[in-house]
C-alpha cells in the first residue's frame, strides 16, 4: 500500500466496480421494449432528472478544465462559463425542454430528429442533421474520453516508473505523470466500464448511474477543496487558509484586467448549446411529467456553483505566492488539479486515499457525460436512420434494442479509436463544438414558436450555421488559434472581440427568417399538432 | 399543479428577471476592481455568485407563476387506448 499511486489505483477499480454492479442491477428492471432502453419508459422523477441533466452538462471540463482555465485566465472564468450557464441552461430547460417533452409525449417523439420530421413534414431535415449532430458530438466525447486517460495517469504517477516511463526531453522524469497508468489504458478501461453499465443498463442504468456520479463529484469537490485550502494555505482553521490563499492571488488573476469585455459578452451566446444537444434532448424524454423540470429548472445554477466556485479559487491560488518554490507546477493547466491533490496529500495514506477519491469523482463527471452522449447516438442512428428505413413494421422493438446496442459499440470504438490520434487541442474543440450547437438553436425555438418556419427555412438555417462553422474553424486552424480564435469588429483602437458563435448564430438565424417567409409552410394539420 | 398559476403578467415579471440577469452579468463597473469582500472573495467572483443565487432564486419564481407545463399531456396511443 505504500506504494505511489496503489491506494488511487484501487479506489478508482473499485468505484468502476460499483457502477458495473448499478448498470447490472438496473438492466434487472429492463422492460424490453426499446421505449424503455432508450427513454427508462418516461419514468424519471424530479431528483433523479435534476442530478442526471446536471451530471451530463458537467463533463471533465467542470472539474479539471475550470480549474486549468482560472489558473490561465483568473476569476474571469467563473462569469464566462459558470454564472451564465446557470441563467442560461435554466432558460433552455424552461423554454424548450417543458415544450419539447410535452409535444413528444403527444406525438411519440425520443429523439430530436424524429420531432423535426414531423414538425417540419420533411425527411431531408433528418438526413441533415444527422451527420450534422453526430460530427458536433464527437469532440465532445474525446474530451472525457481523453480527459478521463489524462487524469488516471495523473492520479497513479509513481506507480510503475520502469513500466510506465514519462521523461521530459532532457530525459529527466516528469513527476507529474512518471509511471502512471497510461492514457490509452485509462481511456480504454473507463470507455469499456461507461459501454457495459450503457449495454445493459440503457437509460435507466445511465440515469442511476448519472445520479450516485453526480452526488459523487459534487461532494468530493468540496472535500478536495477543503483539504487543499488547509494544507497549501498552512494556518489553523480555514477562514484564515482562504484569506492568506486569496491575498496571494496576482492581481490580473484576481480581476479580469487581462479578458476582453467584448468576449466576455459574447460568451454568453455559448451555453445556448445545451438547447440543441441531441442527449440533453434524450434526457428531457425520460420525464415522468412536465413538473418533473421544476427541480432542474431552480437548482442547476446552484448546483453549476458548488461545483465551479471551489475548481476557480484552487486554479487561482495556484498562481499565488503561496504555492512553494519546490513544487514545479505542470505545464498542461488542465492537470493543475489532480497535481495539487497529489503533491499536497500524497505523503500519507489518508492523502492518498483522498487523491483516489478525487480521482473517482474526476472520473464520475466524466463518465456521467460519456454515457448520455453513447446512449444518444446509439438511439438517434436506430430511431433516425435504420428504422425510418427501414419502416417501423418490419423492425422489432427486440432488434430496435440490439440495433441501439451495436451502434453504441461501434461509436464506443470509434472514439476510443480517434483518441489515439494526434488530438492535443481538443479541450479548444470543446468550444467549437459547443458554438456548432448553440448555432444550431434557431431552429429548435423557431420549431416551436414560430408558426412561420418552413422546411426549406430550417435547412438553409442548418446549412447556414454549419457553412459558417466550417469557414471559421478552417480560418481557426489555419492561423493555428483554436483556443483564442476571435473575430474582431471594427470599433475601438485594435477592434473589438468577438466569439465565432455571435456570427454563427446570426447568419443561421437570418436564413432562416428569409427563407421561411419566402417558402411554403407545414400544412394545416401539422401546424395544429403543435400549436393547438 | 396544472398551469393555472402562468398568467402573461408572471411570463412578463419572469422575462424581465432574466433580462436584468443578463444584464448584470456584464459587470464592466469591476473589471479591474480587486478588492476581497469578507477578506477572501475577489469582488468579481463574488458578484457572479450572487448571480448564481439570484438566477436560482428567479427561476424558482419563474415555476411559481410562469410555469410553462402541466401533466395532462397524453399520448396518442394512451388517448386510443
Amino acid at each position: 500500500m505504500n506504494q505511489p499511486g496503489l491506494p488511487q489505483l484501487i479506489i478508482m477499480l473499485l468505484y468502476l466496480g460499483v457502477l458495473l454492479a448499478l448498470g447490472l442491477f438496473s438492466s434487472r428492471l429492463f422492460k424490453g421494449t426499446k421505449e424503455d432502453y432508450q427513454v427508462a419508459s418516461h419514468s424519471i422523477g424530479p431528483f433523479m432528472l435534476l442530478m442526471s441533466l446536471f451530471g451530463t452538462t458537467m463533463t471533465a471540463f467542470a472539474l479539471v478544465g475550470s480549474s486549468g482555465e482560472a489558473y490561465k485566465e483568473g476569476i474571469g472564468v467563473y462569469g464566462m462559463l459558470a454564472s451564465s450557464s446557470g441563467i442560461v441552461h435554466s432558460l433552455c430547460f424552461f423554454l424548450i425542454g417543458v415544450r419539447v417533452w410535452k409535444l413528444a409525449r403527444k406525438n411519440g417523439y425520443t429523439t430530436q430528429i424524429e420531432f423535426f420530421r414531423d414538425r417540419l413534414e420533411s425527411d431531408f431535415i433528418g438526413l441533415l442533421l444527422f451527420p450534422c449532430l453526430v460530427g458536433l458530438i464527437i469532440p465532445y466525447l474525446l474530451i472525457g474520453v481523453i480527459g478521463s486517460g489524462g487524469v488516471v495517469q495523473s492520479l497513479t504517477a509513481g506507480l510503475a516508473p520502469n513500466t510506465f516511463p514519462v521523461l521530459h526531453p532532457d530525459g529527466t522524469p516528469n513527476f507529474a505523470s512518471h509511471g502512471g497508468i497510461p492514457p490509452w489504458l485509462g481511456s480504454l478501461v473507463i470507455c469499456i466500464v461507461v459501454l457495459i453499465y450503457v449495454f445493459f443498463g440503457g437509460m435507466r442504468g445511465t440515469t442511476w448511474a448519472n445520479t450516485l456520479q453526480t452526488m459523487v463529484f459534487m461532494v468530493l469537490g468540496v472535500v478536495t477543496f477543503y483539504v487543499i485550502a488547509t494544507k497549501l494555505g498552512g494556518k489553523e482553521s480555514l477562514f484564515a487558509n482562504l484569506r492568506a490563499l486569496s491575498e496571494s492571488i496576482p492581481e490580473d488573476k484576481a480581476t479580469r484586467a487581462h479578458m476582453s469585455q467584448s468576449k466576455f459578452f459574447t460568451y454568453l451566446l455559448i451555453p445556448l448549446s445545451v438547447g440543441m444537444f441531441p442527449h440533453i434532448f434524450q434526457h428531457w424524454m425520460t420525464a415522468k411529467s412536465a413538473n418533473s423540470f421544476k427541480l432542474p429548472v431552480i437548482f442547476h445554477p446552484i448546483f453549476i456553483m458548488i461545483v465551479w466556485l471551489p475548481c476557480v479559487l484552487v486554479g487561482t491560488w495556484a498562481t499565488g505566492s503561496l504555492i512553494p518554490d519546490t513544487m514545479q507546477l505542470p505545464s498542461n493547466p488542465n492537470a493543475i488539479l489532480p497535481f495539487l491533490v497529489t503533491k499536497l496529500t500524497g505523503a500519507t495514506f489518508g492523502g492518498k486515499v483522498l487523491a483516489g477519491l478525487l480521482a473517482a469523482g474526476i472520473l464520475a463527471a466524466i463518465m456521467s457525460s460519456l454515457d448520455s452522449q453513447f446512449l444518444c447516438m446509439g438511439t438517434i442512428f436506430t430511431n433516425d436512420i435504420l428504422t425510418h428505413y427501414r419502416g417501423k413494421e418490419n423492425v422489432s422493438d427486440a432488434q430496435q434494442v440490439l440495433y441501439t446496442r451495436l451502434f453504441i459499440i461501434l461509436i464506443v470504438a470509434i472514439t476510443y479509436g480517434l483518441s489515439l490520434g494526434n488530438v492535443r487541442s481538443v479541450f479548444a474543440m470543446g468550444v467549437w463544438c459547443f458554438s456548432g450547437f448553440a448555432a444550431l438553436l434557431p431552429i429548435v425555438v423557431a420549431a416551436i414558436y414560430w408558426r412561420g418556419l418552413s422546411a426549406a427555412g430550417a435547412i438553409s438555417g442548418v446549412f447556414a450555421a454549419i457553412s459558417c462553422w466550417g469557414i471559421l474553424f478552417y480560418k481557426a486552424v489555419d492561423q493555428e488559434s483554436l483556443r483564442t480564435f476571435t473575430l474582431k469588429l471594427p470599433f475601438g483602437e485594435d477592434g473589438t472581440p468577438i466569439m465565432p458563435v455571435v456570427v454563427m448564430l446570426l447568419s443561421s438565424t437570418i436564413t432562416m427568417i428569409v427563407v421561411s417567409l419566402l417558402t411554403p409552410k407545414p400544412s394545416d394539420k401539422t401546424l395544429a399538432k403543435f400549436f393547438s | 399543479m396544472t398551469n393555472e398559476k402562468r398568467t402573461p403578467r408572471g411570463m412578463w415579471i419572469v422575462a424581465i428577471l432574466v433580462v436584468l440577469l443578463l444584464i448584470l452579468h456584464q459587470d464592466n463597473w469591476l473589471w479591474h476592481d480587486d478588492t476581497l469582500v469578507l477578506g477572501f472573495l475577489p469582488i468579481g467572483l463574488f458578484w457572479h455568485l450572487c448571480l448564481s443565487v439570484a438566477a436560482c432564486l428567479t427561476w424558482w419564481l419563474a415555476t411559481v407563476i410562469a410555469w410553462p407545463g402541466d401533466d395532462d399531456v397524453q399520448s396518442e396511443e394512451e388517448v386510443a387506448s
